[in-house]
């Protein structure tokens, strides 16, 4: 069967900082992928060739088969990829209700005709299905520069399947969020995508990675330093001497 | 489309509108018709700051709609106010064609800027334009409408100003429509959050180009209108200041309710022509303290206050 996304030799450096460096990883349908390392190691910048924020020097990335290297975030997200951030990128001035009117109008072609109403059947039913399984309800009606951290991050994740992606990248989802509320974010997460989503998520909490990761990819300088099931990876003696710090 | 209460609101305003037109004095009427021409264009100008961009050169397309009806007219011999403006607000939309892809790649000061830039260059051109009356202009005559001819200057303005009322309620009632659609959620998306946008697989530059024709067309139909309010088309209509007085309108009357354009539009044509009136060599230094008391009292606009007194009914109906 066919990867669902293959990266071959990616390389990217800026300036003397070598933020890639031939990177090879092929990723099945429906796994799901923790991306781990130090701040600088390289995951974010992973992330971001793969999706188009960033174009690699040198490399190859494939969805499923097609090679989607160097096109824009627009391309790449139309061809199955989608994201969130670290930092949610949401409509600050728009209610929870409507970021997601407006990412299903997108994602349905209904944001380009001139008078589509928010109020079409359609439309409703999957924004009550998002916020119903992202556990938005309560918030819909309030204004996104007013939900709490975790809200914005659910919503963040919501706005971003809604083009019923292939691939899904999350980018620190549980960065800022408190320590007890952590795992029930993911748990809402994972359980709410669908089986066939695969999902690269980037993460420095190793519960977390433990719990909802299939698959472990650990970056060290730009590198690949150990790719393997969790309980592998964070037992390996490089990954635990220059990214856990736990004792060997 | 727009809610029944919308749609009732809106033919209550127009009925207002035509029988207070009989009752004012044809000197108020003129300036109904000048202050719609330019709520009109100011209505443009809202469109593109609910996508977080304001032109300093709506006057262009105020311009070219003026001289586009006005064309019509002298050359093309045609007399019918529906068709002059209509021919207006297209020659603005080609305009707006033309030049949106330019200015759709920018943002803040440079899209300003741009905008302005152009609206510049074709004043400077059409100074120069001696085909077409440069710094003087051109004259025109009193329109038609659907074949009928006033009988009388009085009844000349009572029909434009009928006729400029209809456009306006109607094109008004369609900026609702879109504003409270999705593509207008999309706008205000634009306005916050270019990233997700892209990243949600829909092109920023599409829809701010989209808007900037359509900024456009309402400025053309406003510049048509205001061509044949004056009988008279020349370069100022695409002068700074021109430009200005849409971007003051804009400002007064916020982003939260058409309604409040034209209003702002009406009230700063009254505040204009009673300064002038009562204070002829310091107009625009009372012009200029109201604009002050605005931004400092009202930095919402009028269309807050509007929202502001209908909120309690909404709350009711909540409840």
């Amino acid at each position: 069967m066919t990867p669902i996304l293959e990266v071959k030799s990616l390389s990217k450096t800026f300036g003397s900082v070598t933020a890639a460096a031939d990177i090879n990883v092929s990723v099945k349908v429906g796994e799901r992928v923790g991306l781990i390392g130090t701040n600088g190691a390289g995951k974010t910048t992973f992330v971001n060739m793969v999706t188009g924020y960033i174009k690699p020097d040198r490399g190859t990335i494939l969805l499923q088969g097609r090679d989607i290297t160097g096109q824009s975030p627009r391309y790449i997200t139309r061809a199955g990829v989608c994201r969130s951030f670290q930092i949610p990128q949401l409509f600050l001035g728009l209610t929870a209700e409507e970021n997601l009117v407006v990412a299903i109008g997108i994602a349905t072609g209904r944001a380009l005709a001139p008078h589509a109403s928010p109020d079409a059947p359609d439309t409703r039913g999957a924004v009550e299905d998002l916020l119903s399984r992202f556990r938005l309800g309560e918030y819909r009606h309030r204004v996104v520069s007013e939900l709490p951290g975790g809200v914005r991050k659910l919503l963040d994740i919501a706005v971003a399947v809604t083009r019923k992606p292939k691939l899904l990248l999350l980018d620190e989802p549980t960065s800022g969020v408190a320590s007890e509320q952590k795992f029930a974010l993911m748990d809402i997460v994972m359980e709410a995508l669908p089986d066939d989503v695969t999902v690269l998520f980037v993460e420095h909490d190793m519960d977390i990675v433990s719990r909802y990761s299939d698959r472990v990819l650990a970056f060290y300088d730009g590198r690949i330093i150990s790719d393997a099931h969790p309980s592998v990876v964070l037992s390996d003696p490089q990954v635990k001497s220059y990214i856990t710090g736990a004792a060997n | 489309m727009l809610d029944w209460r919308s749609t009732a609101h809106l033919c209550m305003a127009l009925v207002a509108l035509l029988a207070a037109g009989l009752v004012l004095p044809g000197w108020a009427n003129f300036l109904l018709v000048i202050a719609l021409s330019k709520g009109l264009a100011a209505l443009g100008l809202v469109v593109l700051l609910r996508s977080g961009l304001l032109s300093f050169g709506q006057g262009l397309f105020y311009c070219a709609g003026g001289y586009g009806a006005g064309l019509l007219m002298l050359w093309g011999g045609i007399s019918d106010a529906a068709l002059l403006v209509g021919g207006g607000g297209l020659f603005a939309l080609l305009i707006g064609v033309a030049t949106g892809p330019l200015v759709a790649g920018y943002r803040k000061i440079f899209f300003a800027t741009l905008t302005l830039a152009l609206s510049m260059l074709v004043h400077g051109a059409l100074t120069k334009a001696d085909f077409l009356g440069g710094t003087d202009g051109l004259n025109l005559r009193a329109p038609t409408f659907f074949g009928w001819r006033a009988g009388s200057a009085g009844e000349n303005v009572y029909a434009l100003y009928a006729f400029a009322s209809i456009l306006a309620v109607a094109l008004a009632g369609l900026c609702r429509a879109h504003f409270g659609s999705v593509r207008g959620l999309l706008s205000l998306g634009v306005r916050d959050n270019e990233i997700r946008i892209e990243y949600l697989g829909t092109s920023v530059r599409r829809v701010v180009f989209e808007n900037f024709v359509i900024a456009a067309f309402l400025a053309g139909i406003g510049g048509a209108i205001n061509a044949l309010a004056l009988s008279h088309i020349d370069p100022e209509l695409a002068f700074w200041t021109t430009s200005g007085e849409f971007v003051f309108v804009a400002i007064l009357a916020g982003q939260a309710s058409v309604v409040a354009v034209f209003a702002a539009s009406v009230l700063l044509e009254v505040v204009r022509s009673w300064s002038s009136q009562y204070f002829p060599n310091a107009w625009q230094l009372t012009l200029g303290v109201f604009m002050l008391a605005v931004i400092l009292f009202l930095p919402n606009g009028v269309g807050a206050l509007l929202r502001r007194r209908s909120r309690p009914s909404v709350e009711a109906d909540a409840k």
